[in-house]
């Protein structure tokens, strides 16, 4: 496998990581965008590394694996290429709240399942919740610390990665579209694009969630969907919020299905001072319009976090396209209908801080190598991914 | 009978225009702007509460000014929302619904609680002008180095001395009138410096002089102008620029150096002079990001300089979007008397006026000679290429964030860091709290310059990386955010015999031969102690249109 040619589809952070474990194992990698890299989804986000909000389950040994893999794989960046840190790796934990006795009671059973999974969880008090977030509201129920949540400049982590993966030997082509697949004898072996063809023998689709528009181009299709995401930014502030606090709603909203929008507070400060304020969920396409609605939703429920923050300025909001799966698990594997096609994608809201564990997944399935965590829950061949008719056509994207 | 509600974003000439010709048209008109009076940033008015005795001291075509003003907010189909802000637009579903949703703040920007409401309009007129660019150079950031745009609203608006000793450099010819009002106001002017060489200024205004005439039909202003630099022995020179600003803490000496046609410095020619305040000025910038945020297409307008962007309207001024209308500065930068005009076309077609009325004809004239006056202003005051010759790599480019001349040619440069957005982010130019305003269109050149063959096309499905791409538009505090909004505050009752266009009605607010049209941004000839030529031809050689005869009906 070793010599292999590699093209990674997609120069977000989920082709960057890719590109950066296939190419240190030796694979000939190059990596194509239709834009620039690190334009889309991947700086359209807060930058989430989370184990929190996940409970027991595949996703959440994908988001342990991944936690485990960035201090190291960032280190190594910074040996490669001294830049490592335009990632702003911020290790400051998470606090999840509940303001009610129901989501209190909800919060606790979810917590009992996630220490069986193995994550560290502190029950904060009240004295402690003072200590650690001052400015948040006296009238919560629960407060509880997940100390190995994490937060990266997304854009800048992509970068890091993509720029060691170019400085060990990768290429990269942006502003080139994949057009379609040249097939033969049933497998792929190029792909068609508006900057000419492509040969490979293996093609990567990390098209984050233009994934489903891009399988589709290369004759099979999986069902990876746009959910639409807003986010907040105030103008920069005093030091207001230390961790990154968030409502137990945001478990819910993240598993929910639903057609319509959901919202749900997440609150954290960045290292420029600016607080960032989620979150959203909106189903409607690759609908770029400002929804002042939404907005104000995620106003209000940040405000019961913190109500102190009812001044502060917010100057800026910014949206972008998760890549959904209906069954909100990752695709990573070989398409069982094309060969040479592999897929890595369909994280959602978290491929930021999944993408490393994404990578070395997918790079150890293509070189035939035992994975670290089950990786079968991800497989191409579920319905959820190959989808039928009916459930095609609900998605209506 | 329910009359055509036109909505109007920004009450300077060319909004105040546009009122009065849609309320002639017989439309309901809502105007708003973010000042307690209407005027924009050429007829800034003195707050109230300065009770000025002599308003017209700093002022321009007062007189007129004054009278349209009145008309407007005393007209019983009009509601005035002074000190209101429009930070979002909403589109409708499907474009050919409409104009966007507008959202509003009522209320002073630094109060505690100001409200929210919508209004959806059946015809939007923006009008919402320019602001003065700036280039970068070492020391632009220190106190006491104040835009030319902000050096005289705080002269006007406030009557504030800026210093005792102050330079006022740039190019284009707001240099003069700034200077002036600084002059007015107490502040000693040491000198005015004109980076375009005479030969560049000269070939700009001299080409087709009748265009000029067309547009200046004065220059009476311009001599006041100049005569006021005369009386107080303020030397104005050209092809010369302040490349440096130092001091501890606060501007203390600038160093000014002659330039070549393309900006480079002359080695040996810098000079320090020691100064408490220094009023620069590049030309301007359009405020694109409601336009953008409406959907509107924008295009190089009437420039002709590479990259520059404005509002693309046809012969109505109507834009890309369905019953959205663009007027004056985000069209193209041509001055007051354009924007006039502008609005008088935008605001009788908004508001259902026959788009046939034979006024509308010497409006469009006006107009043609506005954009043609823009293009000799663009070409007289073109912004020298080789200006980036004058930073350094520790220079600040982003005054907000502080981000330096060197990360953005680093993040421009590297193949991973090519994206607009990804380099936004690294550097974060163009992130705090102007929100690019000012370094905006500088980082887009700059990154223009570094890629050679441009950047990356944009991807489907996200709005293109542009400078302008504010969705909210004025920040807006996290409660008012949470509050819902309330509907638009009702219009007051509407006699039936007030709906509709009145007999005689006419688009144009003020159909008299313009015999004053100098705007700040006008065709302001240097009438320096050596003046480069007469300030318009006496005889102007074949004019494409004949002169305004002045015989239009009387308007009511």
């Amino acid at each position: 496998m070793s010599g292999s040619r590699v093209a990674v589809l997609g120069a977000g952070i989920i082709g960057s990581a890719c590109a950066r474990e296939l190419v240190r194992a030796g694979l000939d990698v190059v990596v194509v965008d239709r834009g620039g890299a690190a334009g889309a989804t991947t700086s359209h986000g807060e930058g989430n590394v989370l184990v929190s909000d996940k409970g027991p389950g595949p996703e959440l040994e994908l988001a342990q694996l991944s936690r485990r893999l960035w201090p190291g794989v960032l280190a190594e960046a910074e040996e490669r290429t001294g830049s490592a840190r335009a990632a702003e790796w911020e290790p400051k934990g998470g606090i999840m709240v509940a303001t009610t006795e129901a989501g209190a009671r909800g919060l606790a059973d979810f917590a009992a399942g996630q220490r069986t999974a193995g994550v560290r969880i502190e029950e904060l008090d009240a004295d402690a919740v003072r200590s650690a977030e001052p400015h948040l509201t006296p009238h919560h129920t629960t407060a509880l610390h997940y100390p190995d949540d994490g937060q990266v400049q997304p854009a800048g982590a992509a970068q890091v990665l993509l720029g060691e993966a170019l400085a060990r030997g990768a290429r990269l082509r942006t502003g080139t579209e994949v057009l379609g697949a040249v097939r033969r004898g049933g497998r792929i072996e190029a792909v068609q694009t508006t900057g000419g063809r492509i040969e490979a023998d293996i093609f990567v689709n990390a098209a984050g969630p233009w994934a489903g528009e891009l399988s589709r181009r290369l004759g099979a299709p999986v069902e990876v969907h746009p959910r639409r995401g807003e986010v907040l930014v105030t103008a920069p502030l005093p030091p207001t919020v230390f961790h990154k606090v968030y409502d137990a709603d945001y478990v819910g909203a993240v598993g929910s299905s639903a057609e319509e929008t959901q919202t749900s507070a997440v609150v954290e400060s960045t290292r420029a001072g600016t607080i960032l304020i989620g979150s959203s969920r909106s189903r409607v396409g690759f609908d770029v319009r400002l929804r002042p609605e939404v907005l104000s939703q995620v106003a209000r429920k940040a405000l019961t976090l913190f109500p102190g923050l009812a001044g502060a300025s917010v100057m800026r909001t910014y949206g972008g396209f998760r890549p959904y799966v209906p069954d909100h698990l990752p695709v990573i594997g070989a398409d069982p209908r094309l060969p040479g096609l592999w897929h890595a994608g369909g994280h959602e809201g978290a491929g930021i801080g999944l993408s490393v564990g994404t990578a070395r997944v997918l790079c150890d399935l293509l070189l035939d190598r035992p994975t670290e965590i089950g990786a079968a829950p991800f497989r191409v061949d579920r319905p959820a991914v190959l989808g039928g008719a009916a459930d095609a056509s609900a998605q209506g994207a | 009978m329910t009359a055509r509600h036109t909505l109007v974003v920004g009450a300077g000439p060319g909004g105040l225009s546009a009122a009065a010709a849609a309320l002639a048209a017989g439309a309901r008109v809502t105007l708003i702007d973010s000042a307690e009076q209407p005027g924009g940033q050429y007829n800034r008015a003195l707050p109230d509460a300065y009770a000025a005795a002599r308003p017209d001291r700093v002022q321009h075509d007062w007189d007129r000014f004054d009278a349209l003003r009145r008309r407007v907010l005393t007209h019983p189909r009009c509601t005035w929302w002074s000190g209101t802000e429009v930070w979002a637009l909403e589109r409708q579903a499907h474009e050919a619904a409409g104009p966007p949703t507008v959202h509003v703040a009522h209320g002073p920007a630094d109060g505690s609680a100001r409200r929210r409401s919508t209004v959806t309009p059946d015809a939007l007129v923006l009008a919402v002008g320019a602001h003065d660019r700036v280039l970068p150079f070492p020391g632009w950031q220190l106190p006491g180095v104040f835009t030319a745009g902000a050096a005289q609203a705080m002269v006007k608006g406030e009557r504030v001395v800026l210093g005792n000793q102050v330079v006022v450099a740039g190019t284009g010819p707001f240099l003069l009138p700034v200077a002036d009002s600084l002059l007015e106001a107490g502040s000693s002017v040491i000198e005015v410096l004109e980076a375009s060489t005479r030969g560049a200024a000269a070939r700009g205004w001299l080409r087709r002089p009748w265009e000029l005439a067309a547009q200046a039909g004065k220059g009476g202003e311009l001599l006041e102008y100049g005569a006021a630099l005369a009386r107080h022995r303020v030397p104005y020179r050209f092809g010369r620029a302040v490349t440096e600003v130092r001091g501890d803490g606060r501007a203390e000496e600038a160093v000014t150096a002659r330039v070549r046609q393309d900006w480079s410095v002359v080695p040996g020619t810098e000079r320090v002079l020691p100064v408490d305040a220094v009023c620069v000025t590049h030309g301007f910038s359009p405020l694109l990001e409601l336009p953008l945020a409406a959907g509107c297409a924008l295009g190089p307008g009437p420039s002709t300089v590479p990259g520059d962007e404005f509002v693309t309207v046809d012969g109505d001024q109507h834009t890309s979007v369905r019953q959205v209308y663009a007027a004056g500065e985000i069209t193209g930068v041509a001055g007051a008397p354009a924007a006039r005009a502008e609005g008088a076309v935008a605001g009788w077609i908004a508001g259902g006026g026959d788009p046939g009325h034979p006024a509308l004809r010497a409006l469009r004239r006006k107009r043609d000679q506005g954009r043609a006056f823009a293009r000799r202003l663009a070409l007289a005051h073109a912004v020298g290429g080789a200006w980036p010759g004058w930073l350094r790599p520790e220079t600040v480019i982003c005054r907000c964030e502080g981000a330096s001349y060197a990360s953005v040619c680093r993040a421009a440069e590297g193949a991973e860091g090519a994206d607009a957005r990804a380099a936004k982010l690294g550097t974060r130019a163009g992130l705090g709290p102007c929100q690019a305003r000012v370094c905006g269109p500088t980082v887009a050149e700059l990154r223009r310059r570094a890629q050679g063959d441009g950047p990356a096309p944009p991807v489907p499905g996200l709005p293109a990386a542009s400078p302008h791409h504010r969705p909210i538009a004025q920040p807006i505090r996290l409660g008012e955010l949470a509050q819902a909004p309330l509907d638009a505050p009702p219009h007051g009752p509407v006699p039936d015999s007030d709906l509709g266009p009145g007999p005689g009605a006419h688009p144009d607010p003020d159909p008299h031969p313009d015999p004053d049209p100098a705007p700040d941004s006008g065709p302001h000839l240097p009438h320096s102690p050596q003046p480069p030529h007469p300030p318009h031809p006496p005889h102007p050689p074949h004019p494409p249109h004949p002169p305004h005869d002045g015989t239009k009906e009387k308007r009511q």
